[in-house]
């Protein structure tokens, strides 16, 4: 299973599923990573985390943590 | 009289809300706190519009149960009712925003939309469609641009249209949901009003904690609906949450294709050509390091210095004390009232007004950095390190700023958007040694290590590590413990920072901070000032420095009394002389008799108690003390000819108080003096962000006895190396050690759900 964490930077993917239950995974819900979302990997922070992700027009922090979450393909 | 109308402005952060919020109300608003929390709420009225109100809702991007923000704007929706919704949206991005929008308008109240931003759309060469897009959500479109104050009328004049009509949602779900919903409203929705009944029936399936509780359905009833919803997953193949999400955003998808045109498909805009050198892997640590610099060169620099100094020393100092004194002593007023008004009142809150202008110059590039776009990514860039302390990446402002002065430190939390960090922070800022702790470190290093370097290093490692530590306990502790901390943010696009916002941002937290100082530190101060310049001399009470001068009071047998009781040496000769008339004061009283709680630190005297006393009123207070205390008639301004005198008597005391550990009991006592509870003013600043008074008991009460506790373990241990242990002390500083080290090490795990009232 591919995960966003797993994606490199400067790849585009698009979301298969969401993992998880409850806050973290309706809060990433809610900003649009939802099942079929083009997802553009931006780059990773200075210290390697968190990930900077352009989606729907704009640009969402997310922590690698969170982003295991997110399934890809 | 008309009814009053009440519109509730509502919107993702980064919309523009707070500039429309300004563009509407102009000067007339009012800024609070929203009950219980310590979100930002704001009211106001609408600028030309006799009878129309508007109610600033926190940036929100969705309506879940899960963060405190979300719960307070869609309880206030619910619960109050307000005549129409305002939903600002962003117009470059409006994908995400009408995320919002499609939640906004099942709540049955009238919605206007006003498209935000049209400007920047046109400029980038983009259309949207107003007309098709009103046609498509059921409501009134506006086109705006807040920044630039077009549109605004208009959007006005729509809420006042659309107030006291209907609202009913444009969009429909799936087969499988609808059918589930309309199962739903019949079933557990009978006696609520038809324009809530889809909110609350969509909610239902989302199983919301807050709905299902607020209903309080009998268990046969969610029982029913509960085949209904997983009936629904089992046909669609995904959990209730994620379906109600995902058809929104299809929706979405729907109403975007026929209503927006964008005209390059190309990935760089301006903001993202400057983030990819401003958030460089390489780079962004170094124009963080400079940003950082400057900010804090210009607020604590050479210039700040100038601005707090001028304000403290000659506004404060010299005009104000000294010129109500004169004025009052011309005005023939009691000395007791010259006292209270000059020393105690002008005095102390003087001393902390005297932070304000350069409060004011930091505030001013902290709103500069928020508005600008930099502040998300502060977060962004230093979120790794902090979040292991249950910190965000945003606490590191308050932190830089504390090592100034921790009272903007506190303040400058503000900027965190989650309640969880922000208290986290606020409880922690203060732990950094400020600039009023240096003279205490100053005073500690000369009089007992040489003046060596080492010291004040230490100093700042213990903060530090203070705060690690304490992020580390805190987060596991119930009162952290309780709500997620869901870190996913947007990185909003750069732009220019808008004079308005910035100034009138700046503005309202400093006025908070004069406020609280008009109160609080007020009467703070006034108390500190009767317990030390009162008392009673040789069996009279009044001030002690009146009955000092009375020579029939203040008689040599009487001062060798003195002497005898406090522990320190009478002579006739003024300048060997150590007693004071302070030493009658009702602080001294006070510090003599509570002076044993201090005995395991090994400091346990009444100077040294009375010297960390004051220290609440101003932290360089402690030396000060120390100085009235030790060196006879000491101006600050003798320091350096008598330093080395006080510098003896201090190491002399913490040598007989510590059985001849002065070191240790030194060490002991700067620690506790960094640790423990902050002066006054920061104090103010705790309560005003806690905006809790139990919030703000708990950070001090937790200050105090972290400070205790770390204090104890060096002194003990320290005893155990020099060989000579206290058993009880050791035993208790053991104890301690391992509760720390317990809740370090502890297990844990966050929490998925919100707890609110």
């Amino acid at each position: 299973m591919k995960t966003l964490r797993d994606a490199a930077v400067g790849e585009t993917v698009h979301v298969v599923k969401l993992h998880g239950e409850g806050a973290v995974k309706r809060r990433i819900m809610d900003m649009g990573l939802t099942k079929g979302t083009e997802v553009y990997v931006r780059k990773v922070a200075p210290l390697g985390d968190p990930v900077e992700v352009n989606l729907r027009g704009y640009e969402l922090s997310i922590r690698k943590a969170d982003a295991e979450m997110v399934e890809v393909k | 009289m008309e009814k009053e109308i009440r519109i509730a402005l509502a919107g993702n952060p980064n919309s523009g809300k707070t500039t429309l919020f300004n563009a509407l109300t102009g000067t007339q608003q009012y800024v609070g706190n929203w009950p219980g929390v310590t979100v930002e709420k704001k009211e106001g009225k609408v600028r030309g519009q006799k009878n129309v109100g508007v109610t600033d809702l926190p940036g929100i991007y969705s309506l879940s149960p899960y963060t405190l923000e979300e719960v307070v704007a869609r309880n206030y929706l619910i619960d109050e009712h307000p005549d129409v919704i305002l939903n600002i949206v962003d117009g470059t991005n409006l994908e995400r925003n009408l995320y919002l929008t499609t939640q906004l308008a099942e709540l049955g109240i009238p919605m206007v939309v006003a498209l935000n931003m049209m400007d920047i759309v046109r400029k980038n060469g983009d259309k949207i469609n107003s007309k098709e897009l009103a046609r498509a959500l059921g409501c009134e479109v506006v086109e705006i641009s807040a920044l630039k104050n077009t549109g605004v009328d208009q959007a006005v004049a729509a809420c006042i249209h659309a107030a006291g009509g209907r609202m009913s949602p444009q969009h429909s779900f799936s087969g499988p949901v609808d059918h589930a919903l309309a199962h739903i409203e019949e079933a557990a929705l009978d006696r609520i009003p038809e324009e809530e009944k889809r909110w609350y029936a969509v909610k239902l399936f989302e199983r919301d904690d807050k709905v299902l509780e607020k209903l309080a359905l009998p268990d046969s009833v969610r029982n029913h609906i509960e085949q209904d919803i997983q009936a629904a997953e089992k046909e669609l193949d995904d959990d209730a949450e994620s379906i109600i999400t995902n058809e929104r955003y299809v929706y979405i998808a729907g109403i975007i294709k026929g209503c927006y045109q964008k005209k390059n498909k190309s990935r760089m805009t301006t903001s993202d050509k400057i983030d990819q050198i401003v958030t460089n892997r390489w780079l962004a640590l170094p124009i963080f390091g400079v940003i950082m610099f400057l900010v804090y060169w210009i607020a604590m620099g050479p210039f700040g210095s100038f601005l707090t100094d001028w304000t403290n020393d000659t506004l404060g100092a010299e005009w104000l004390v000294e010129g109500s004194r004169s004025l009052l002593e011309g005005w023939g007023a009691a000395p007791w009232l010259v006292g209270l008004i000059s020393d105690g009142i002008v005095n102390g809150v003087g001393a902390v007004l005297g932070f304000v202008p350069q409060m004011l110059v930091l505030f001013l590039m902290l709103c500069i950095l928020e508005d600008c776009g930099y502040m998300a990514r502060i977060a962004f860039i230093m979120d790794r390190i902090f979040r292991r302390f249950g910190l965000s990446g945003k606490s590191f402002i308050p932190m830089l700023v504390g090592t100034g002065c921790g009272v903007p430190g506190v303040m400058a939390s503000r900027t965190i958007e989650n309640e969880r960090d922000r208290r986290m922070t606020v409880m922690t800022t203060c732990f950094i040694p400020c600039g009023a702790k240096m003279p205490i470190i100053g005073l500690i290093a000369g009089a007992l290590f040489g003046g060596s370097a080492w010291v004040s290093t230490s100093a700042y490692f213990i903060g530090v590590a203070a705060i690690i530590v304490s992020g580390i306990m805190l987060k596991k502790t119930k009162m952290f413990a309780g709500d997620p901390a869901p870190f996913v943010m947007e990185l909003p696009s750069y732009h220019v920072p808008s004079v308005g916002n910035v100034l009138r941002g700046t503005w309202e937290r400093g006025w908070s901070f004069i406020k609280r100082a008009g109160t609080v530190i007020l009467l703070s101060s006034v108390i500190i000032w009767f317990l030390s310049s009162f008392g009673t001399v040789n069996g009279k009470f009044g001030m002690v420095d009146n009955l000092a001068e009375d020579e029939t009071l203040w008689t040599v047998e009487y001062q060798q009394k003195v002497a005898d009781r406090m522990g320190v040496t009478y002579s006739e000769d003024e300048a060997v002389n150590e007693v004071t008339p302070m030493d009658d004061s009702i602080l001294a009283d006070i510090g003599s008799t509570v002076d044993f709680v201090f005995e395991p630190l090994g400091f346990g005297r009444w100077k040294t108690t009375v010297a960390t006393v004051t220290g609440l009123v101003a932290k360089e207070e402690v030396v000060s003390t120390f100085g009235v205390l030790y060196g006879k008639d000491t101006d600050a301004d003798d320091w350096d000819d008598e330093g080395s005198v006080i510098w003896n008597n201090v190491e002399e005391d913490f040598n007989n108080m510590s059985g001849g550990h002065g070191k240790l009991a030194a060490f002991a006592f700067m620690i506790f003096n960094l640790l423990c509870a902050p002066c006054f003013a920061a104090m103010g600043a705790i309560k005003r962000e806690m905006n809790s008074g139990k919030w703000t008991a708990f950070a001090i009460a937790y200050m105090c006895l972290f400070a205790y506790a770390i204090a104890l373990i060096t002194y003990q241990i320290g005893l155990l190396f020099v060989g000579s242990t206290q058993v009880i002390g050791l035993i208790a500083a053991f104890a301690l050690l391992a509760c720390i080290v317990y809740m370090l090490f502890r297990p844990y795990k966050e929490a998925n759900k919100l707890t609110v009232r």
